[in-house]
């Protein structure tokens, strides 16, 4: 997949959502976020993997572009959750629709609606850019990450990821 | 992909309890609502009874009750009850297996298995009584 060189429609930042149980925050992420952003990412992956999140950061941080979103979830100045996704165009020959490429939760804060607050405020982020679907890809051994997207109501998407090793 | 009869009713069985846990669900109820024999379903409410997923309640007003966690329980342990739907390893007996063909052939059908149980461990009872939900007529 590549970027669009679409734009869409003008977005105003997304209005800060408190969680109604721990009094979280969903806003989009800044630099000051990355080392706590690549601590929960290292902690779940068992990855380090800071070139990489500065270049995210780079590509969908403060809106570098209109359609990319990268939001986290707040509590008490401590960042519990992240999430990452764009509106791209034609992917695979498919009209317009937003893309999840990353969840994270904490693992001590699951289970207290962080992550399906994520998500909604990426949705909501995506139909304010104009789309009325939301896709994403993952491992089929992931079942953690499909099991909290089926709990969401995703269902298979009419794509067959396929692959080969390339001699 | 098709599901044994047994597996069908079990599914079935379960979501009708675990849609209304204030209430004992009747096996007369499910049997009558899924056309299914009471002998039947008496067997497969045995084994689900077995696998600590129902306990029945006897007598006047009796019926069953679904006692495993919704949001944890998925549609693969159900199934798993009743069959193996696990990526078939090719039988060393069997001559067909042995051969280019059916070792493609077995390759093919292996990724069909895996996706299918990839999406039933994918699916607990809460899911889909959520898509029970909005699959019902007006909502």
């Amino acid at each position: 997949m590549y970027p669009s060189k679409h734009s869409h429609a003008p977005q105003s930042p997304p209005p800060e959502i408190s969680g109604p149980t721990r009094g979280f925050s969903i806003r989009d992420a800044s630099a000051a976020d990355l080392d706590q952003i690549i601590a929960i990412d290292a902690e779940i992956t068992g990855l380090k993997k800071v070139d990489y999140w500065y270049e995210v950061f780079h590509r969908y941080g403060a809106r570098a572009r209109q359609q990319r979103q990268f939001l986290v979830a707040e509590v008490d100045g401590r960042v519990e959750g992240f999430i990452l996704g764009e509106i791209r165009d034609w992917e695979f020959g498919e009209p317009p629709c937003g893309w999840v490429f990353g969840i994270s939760v904490r693992p001590d804060a699951r289970l207290g609606g962080i992550g399906t607050r994520l998500l909604d405020a990426i949705c909501a982020g995506f139909k304010r850019g104009g789309v009325t679907k939301v896709r994403t890809l993952l491992a089929r051994d992931n079942n953690l990450v499909m099991s909290f997207f089926r709990a969401q109501g995703m269902m298979a998407a009419p794509f067959i990821a396929l692959e080969r090793d390339i001699a | 992909m098709k599901l044994q009869r047994s597996t069908s009713i079990a599914l079935c069985s379960i979501l009708e309890a675990a849609a209304s846990p204030e209430r004992l669900v009747s096996a007369p109820e499910i049997a009558e609502k899924y056309g299914v024999s009471p002998h039947h379903l008496a067997k497969v409410l045995q084994q689900l009874g077995r696998a600590r997923l129902v306990v029945a309640s006897r007598g006047v007003g009796g019926g069953y009750r679904f006692v495993g966690n919704p949001k944890r329980v998925t549609l693969l342990d159900v199934i798993e009850i009743f069959e193996d739907i696990s990526a078939r390893p090719a039988e060393s007996g069997d001559k067909e297996n042995a051969t280019d063909v059916g070792r493609a052939l077995a390759l093919v059908l292996s990724e069909v298995d895996e996706t299918a149980r990839a999406t039933f461990r994918s699916i607990t009872i809460s899911t889909m009584l959520k898509l029970i939900a909005r699959e019902r007529p007006g909502d």
